[in-house]
């Protein structure tokens, strides 16, 4: 059963009423079509009014449905040949970010991502997708295998942050993400970022350094939760809603923001939806940066990935500007 | 709009520190954070702000520090024109970064520049705390990320003390991606074989401790300084557990490996300038490059 997000409780309840009548013509000599007919028309409006105009906070429910397609998901879907490895080499495996190679239209490719549980019992398996260091670690042993191999790195974003457990502290939970940012600069393939989900702060661009980073639409990324920021601002985590639109954090925000390049459309109402035309648009857009970024040689490529973030932030001089 | 701003250098002269000496009143006094003892506050200036029973780090300016480490005279800021916008708008910014300079004196939560230690020409970047907690927004990114580069171009080293609170909500994601700036800014520096020391003092948390402090050459720490990535409240809610008193300390991480050398605060600048004399840097008068 498809969890029912509050803001699109109206489509929902007008869809089953659809449905019923339906029902009630098959069983019986009444003909209802005329009625039927009007409701769908009044339900495509009401997809349009609703779908059509998402508010961030409608957009974070979507990102957090408990049905939200995952990394391994729309690998089976995008890719040929996925072979998953395990382990950082150093202290074990973070069953919450998940790497291996695979075929792209016939092309070899390095594969990561955060793995969240599509149920309960694998959720705790899979630490909701929170990663401790060793995660973060083996995503960088992936990437470095990646290089010397020369294929291009993918990597599928999909966490509300990094696990602030003990345990992760006690490992340098700090020192992974930070060599993962810097080591990520360096690595001499191409590497396309995909936000499926959430972005939850550090822990998402931890594997979120690259040369084209794009988000599904209905995905968001954040330097912190609404929650927590509401928490934080007005001593009352209850404000998320507020929060969620302060902080800008939708795919459309983003864009605007200049920090990613393509807003991935999804299917009307979230890519839970329709699964198989959500990895459709994925891989236009994937297809895309792949050949954009075959034309690059090493030292454009790093030259360019270093320019696009360099460019992100404003500031404004107090003093005259001087033109260079 | 950043474009046109990168790569101008504009440079400033300042005698750090005296003027804040000379501006604390004959008795006023203080209580330790540590110790709980009451001290005249020139008595714990004298003294670095470290207590002279305990041992406790108190809060330092980042101007006192410049003239704690720097050779007389040698420091010479960078970029102090750059000032925070409001990129998203986000309520009541504005309002406390105005509050902020007015407390502090500074325009943003750090200060960079380059001087002499013990005549090792080096650059740096200091962090103050009081200024929205040190946390790293659009400038503080970029302040940073342009001493970097500026010590990469001139073959400098860099040193880069922090004191943060992570990443500067108000500006979000933009906050978020000066990480990725700071971090690339550090691997291009470490491509070129450039020497990057990092001194951690407290607080260092959030994504300045998951970014750049976390990447040097070396890695030091202030005693007693709060490390780590995650809050203490938040981890203990997530693990329901409470945490020992130590916990993310800098001799935690010393434990755990993550801090080469924890150094008190009175012995920073030899150390330092013992360190940048073996990297070959000690001792030569180099010629401050005017530009490029
Ligand atoms: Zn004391």
């Amino acid at each position: 059963m498809n969890q029912v997000l509050e803001f699109e409780k109206p489509v929902i309840e007008l869809r089953e009423k659809i449905e019923e009548l339906k029902a009630m013509t098959k069983d019986s000599d009444i003909d209802l079509s005329d009625e039927i007919s009007k409701m769908e028309e009044r339900l495509a409006k009401l997809e349009n009014d609703i779908y059509g105009k998402l508010k961030p906070w409608d957009r974070v429910q979507i990102a957090r449905h408990a049905n939200r397609p995952t990394t391994l998901q729309y690998i089976e879907q995008l890719f040929t040949n996925f072979i998953e490895f395990h382990g950082d080499r150093l202290f074990g495996d973070d069953a919450a970010m998940v790497a291996g190679i695979a075929k792209y239209k016939g092309k070899p490719v390095t594969i990561i991502g955060h793995q969240r549980g599509e149920n309960t019992k694998e959720n705790l398996k899979r630490n909701f997708g929170m990663a401790h260091p060793e995660g973060y670690r083996k995503a960088l042993r992936h990437m470095k295998q990646a290089e010397k191999f020369n294929r291009p790195i993918i990597t599928f974003i999909d966490t509300k942050g990094a696990y602030p457990g003990k345990a992760a502290e006690e490992r340098g939970q700090s020192e992974a993400i930070a060599r993962n940012l810097m080591e990520m600069a360096g690595i001499k393939v191409p590497i396309i970022c995909v936000v499926i989900g959430e972005g939850g702060s550090g822990g998402a661009l931890g594997i979120g350094v690259g040369d084209r980073i794009h988000m599904l639409e209905n995905s968001t990324y954040s330097v912190i939760s609404p929650e927590g920021a509401a928490a934080l601002l007005w001593k009352d985590s209850g404000q998320a809603e507020k929060a969620a639109k302060s902080l800008r954090i939708t795919a459309p925000d983003l864009k605007e923001l200049d920090v990613i390049d393509e807003v991935i459309p999804e299917p009307l109402g979230g890519a839970h939806r329709d699964m198989v035309t959500q990895a459709l648009s994925i891989s236009k857009v994937l297809d895309k940066s792949l050949r954009e970024l075959e034309e690059e040689n090493e030292t454009s490529l790093l030259e360019k990935r270093w320019e696009k973030y360099k460019q992100i932030g404003e500031v404004q001089s107090s003093i005259e500007k001087v033109e260079v | 709009m950043l474009k046109d701003l990168f790569g101008k250098k504009k440079k400033y002269a300042s005698i750090p520190g005296e003027n804040a000496k000379k501006d604390v009143p004959e008795g006023l006094m203080q209580k330790c954070g540590g110790c709980k003892k009451i001290f005249y506050q020139k008595e714990l200036i004298k003294n670095l702000n470290v207590c002279p029973e305990c041992g406790h780090h108190h809060q330092i300016s980042a101007y006192d520090r410049i003239h704690i480490l720097f050779d007389e005279g040698s420091f010479e800021e960078w970029d102090k024109d750059l000032l925070s916008q409001n990129p998203l708008q986000f309520p009541q910014y504005e309002e406390k970064l105005e509050k902020d300079r007015i407390k502090t004196g500074l325009n943003e939560a750090v200060v960079t520049g380059e001087g002499k230690i013990h005549e090792s020409r080096t650059a740096i970047a200091i962090m103050d705390s009081r200024f929205r907690m040190g946390s790293m927004g659009s400038v503080v990114g970029e302040k940073i990320a342009r001493a970097i580069e500026r010590a990469r171009e001139e073959k400098m080293p860099i040193i880069i003390f922090t004191a943060s609170g992570g990443a500067r909500m108000q500006e979000g994601i933009l906050s978020l991606m000066q990480m990725a700036k700071t971090s690339i800014a550090i691997q291009r520096l470490h491509r070129e074989n450039g020497l990057f020391i990092s001194v951690m003092t407290n607080p260092t948390t959030g994504g300045v401790s998951a970014s750049f402090a976390s990447i040097g050459d070396y890695h030091f720490a202030e005693p007693g300084a709060l490390i780590g990535f995650a809050g203490r409240r938040i981890i203990e809610q997530t693990i329901r557990e409470k945490l020992p008193k130590d916990f993310q300390t800098a001799e935690f991480q010393l434990k755990h490996g993550q801090v080469d050398k924890v150094i008190p605060r009175g012995e920073m600048r030899d150390t330092l300038g013992t360190i940048l004399d073996i990297h070959g840097f000690g001792g030569e008068t180099v010629e401050s490059s005017a530009g490029v």
